[in-house]
């Protein structure tokens, strides 16, 4: 996509980016002690706690991701939504109290409160690593994504700078910070997410969104071939240079003044017609045009309309102001243009060509375009899309990042308000993002190269303040989550493995001490890791972590609350399963052989998705290896269930 | 309001919570699975038109995360009044012990 710096978004960005950094170094000040490092000393404000919860949890998945896998997909990214939000009734019913209970800083040493066992604490302060890790990979992309329409810089500059400033947050301050800066964004983007939809609704459908002239809808050009005996001979104004087949679909290349375009040859009862395409030519000499151009001719462009809008059966040019339920009825009759990818060399040239393809409302607001269940369904599609619900279900309890925030109230009354506040907010949120996919999918503002900015850019449309404060906001969305994440990371390093498992004995100054080191680590691993998946979308990748999350931790966390035989070879052996067994399903997923360079068709497998066979292996394992390796060493601590 | 601080609490008290959770948490679990299951074995039923004018899918969708929020508010009720019974029975103890 071609993006130009917006100045009044420089000025809200660097207003909130200096703020949230302000925060940090005000409440830093107040931090000491370890354990106000890792969790503000158990003194914060159970509403405070509750929308930081929110705000941890609204990470650039929930706002970037989901909004854009359903302006690009439809009902399948609301699939996330829901997923993400049954995975709080795990959170709250089975374990927040329990583990409040527990009264320990880390998820490590929530496991270890009855063992003391060294095993699980090598094992769960791998898990916390690798968690936040896969966790943290999709908040970079989603940071490089979110810098190029803002500050008009490349992808890697804004995972560079993202990581640059959680890394002197962490360093500086701590949790202290963190929670307040959550608790901060965490509120905004609810406040803005509300605003967003209110004017979605507002300004209701319409065939040419142009927004009262403020952006100019692009019509794409549609020509009529001569053709004969099914072979396209001319096209008026233009001379045929190329055509290539890609499966069921023809694309031809013509050129006019020396500028060549390619177009979408659709042949049906009306005739023979050639569509104009968004194309990305990567020259054999390193250059890039844009529909044939130059990047400074700005001929590339944002889409995502409706080519027909049915209100009662008959068809109309807008709608005017809708409400919610009329607005999603309407989209179901209606009929939407999604642009599809396909890829083929063109001689030296590798070509990126985005096709219309019209699809009908009613098939739009279905799951069935990414997740394949109904048409076209096969049984791996049908297992990948069991897969994902599975683990968006059980990920959520399970991740290292959100739990650690149970520990920042003082009672288990407290973390349970603080629960439901999270669990009322996230979900008024995720209905919300349902208007906004959707409102981005119909009001041309999506950036074919990478979804995650649906939701942004439709900001954008509705004026720049309106997108200056939604990206500034959601790019503190980004860095507060990253730095409740490199706090995690650095909790399993420097207090559970070097602390713990290696019994160093470190004092309360050397433990924070190491802990930054840790930081800065995690910091610099993330950042690389941000740049070598940029354009996958978001959510996809927050599905892997929660996939691991959900393996790794959750069966061993289940047990020891609700089985008294658990023992602690079984919870070291079952962490360390569920890790292993769900790295390996993703490192051979279809996507990963994408990413090696392969075709993704002749993966070892086609399971996106590793917990509907990692989450019962690691349940399995637990079970037996309770059973084959009963518990010795005890400590007890009155924990019952 | 210490009754529910760490391990003061009784174990009676720790187990209806408990057991109220689990409780909750098997009721959206098997709505949940039901939207799953329809996906996956009955998928043109996600098609059809509920009152209101929206297809299936996504009256159970938005129903399913309004649930988690209804039944999380029930659960918090509950679990309060357990405490407040609880925190009432300790003070009545301690009271009934005070005047041996």
């Amino acid at each position: 996509m071609i993006y130009e710096i917006s100045y009044v978004a420089l000025l809200f960005f660097f207003i909130f980016v200096g703020l949230v950094i302000g925060l940090s170094f005000y409440f830093g000040r107040k931090t000491s002690s370890s354990s106000s490092y890792y969790a503000a000393g158990g003194q914060i404000h159970w509403g405070v706690n509750g929308i930081a919860f929110a705000g941890d949890y609204l990470s650039a998945a929930s706002f970037l991701g989901i909004c854009g896998m359903i302006a690009v997909s439809g009902f399948d990214g609301f699939l996330y939504a829901i997923g993400f939000l049954g995975g709080w009734v795990v959170a709250l019913f089975l374990i927040a109290e329990p583990f409040k209970r527990l009264g320990k800083y880390t998820f490590t040493d929530a496991l270890n409160a009855k063992f003391n066992s060294r095993a699980i604490t090598l094992a769960a302060s791998i898990g916390t690593l690798i968690v936040s890790v896969f966790y943290l990979i999709p908040q970079m992309v989603g940071a490089g994504d979110l810098v190029m329409p803002l500050l008009g810089l490349p992808h890697w500059v804004g995972v560079l700078l993202v990581g640059a400033i959680v890394i002197v947050i962490v360093a500086s301050a701590g949790m202290a910070s963190t929670t307040y800066v959550q608790f901060l964004k965490g509120g905004l983007l609810i406040v803005l997410s509300v605003v967003l939809t209110f004017f979605i609704l507002k300004n209701g459908l319409t065939l040419t969104p142009n927004f009262k002239g403020s952006s100019s809808h692009y019509t794409f050009m549609e020509l009529t071939p001569q053709v004969e005996n099914e072979k396209l001979i001319a096209v008026n104004d233009w001379d045929v240079v190329g055509q290539q087949t890609v499966g069921n679909k023809t694309f031809v290349k013509l050129s006019q003044n020396g500028i060549e375009r390619w177009f979408d040859w659709t042949q049906d009862a009306n005739g023979s017609m050639l569509k104009e395409t968004l194309t990305v030519t990567q020259r054999a000499d390193g250059q890039t045009l844009y529909n044939g151009e130059p990047k400074e001719n700005r001929r590339f462009y944002q889409v995502g309309h409706m080519s027909k809008i049915v209100v009662n059966g008959q068809e109309v040019g807008e709608t005017g102001a809708v409400g919610p339920f009329e607005f999603l009825s309407t989209l179901q009759e209606s009929e939407i243009v999604r642009f599809l990818q396909v890829k083929f060399s063109d001689g030296a040239d590798e070509v990126s060509v985005y096709y219309q393809e019209p699809t009908a409302g009613a098939t739009f607001m279905l799951p069935g375009l990414k997740y394949k269940i109904g048409r076209d369904a096969n049984l791996w599609s049908k297992l990948d899309f069991i897969s994902l619900m599975l683990a968006l279900f059980l990920g959520t309890a399970a991740l290292p990042h959100i739990l650690i925030r149970y520990y920042t109230v003082k009672t288990p009354r407290d973390a349970r308000k603080s629960t439901i506040l999270a669990i009322t907010a996230i979900g008024g949120f995720y209905i919300l993002t349902l208007f906004m996919g959707l409102g981005a999918a119909v009001n041309g503002v999506l950036d074919v190269e990478s979804s995650n900015m649906s939701a942004p850019l439709l900001a954008r449309a509705f004026g720049a303040v309106l997108f200056s404060i939604i990206s500034a906001v959601a790019f503190a969305t980004v860095l507060g989550t990253v730095a409740g994440l490199i706090v995690a990371s650095s909790g399993a390093i420097a207090h559970d493995f070097i602390d713990i498992y290696l019994k160093k004995n470190l004092s309360d100054h050397r433990k924070v001490q190491v802990g930054k080191i840790a930081a800065f680590a995690v910091g610099i691993f993330a950042i690389l890791l941000g740049m070598a998946f940029k354009g996958i979308n978001v959510s996809f990748l927050v599905g892997w972590a929660f996939a691991i999350a959900a393996s790794a931790n959750l069966p061993a966390i289940l047990f020891l609350l609700f089985w008294k035989k658990t023992s602690e070879t079984g919870i070291a052996a079952s962490i360390i399963v569920g890790i292993v067994s769900s790295l390996l399903i993703i490192l051979t997923s279809p996507t990963m052989w994408d990413k090696y360079g392969l075709d993704p068709a002749n993966a070892i497998h086609q399971l996106e998705n590793p917990a509907l066979i990692s989450f019962p292996l690691a349940v399995l394992t637990v079970y037996l290896v309770s059973l084959w390796y009963p518990k010795q060493n005890a400590v007890g601590n009155g924990l019952t269930a | 309001m210490h009754v529910n601080n760490t391990s003061t609490e009784k174990e009676s008290l720790t187990k209806r919570k408990s057991v109220l959770g689990i409780r909750l948490f098997f009721i959206y679990l098997i709505c949940y699975a039901g939207f799953v299951v329809i996906g996956v074995f009955q998928y043109e039923l996600l098609a059809v038109q509920v009152p209101g004018g929206l297809n299936l899918a996504l009256a159970y969708g938005i129903g399913l995360i309004i649930f988690a929020v209804i039944l999380g508010v029930v659960y918090n009720y509950y679990c309060t009044k357990y405490e407040d019974e609880a925190e009432a029975e300790q003070s009545n103890e301690i009271e009934e012990g005070g005047a041996v």
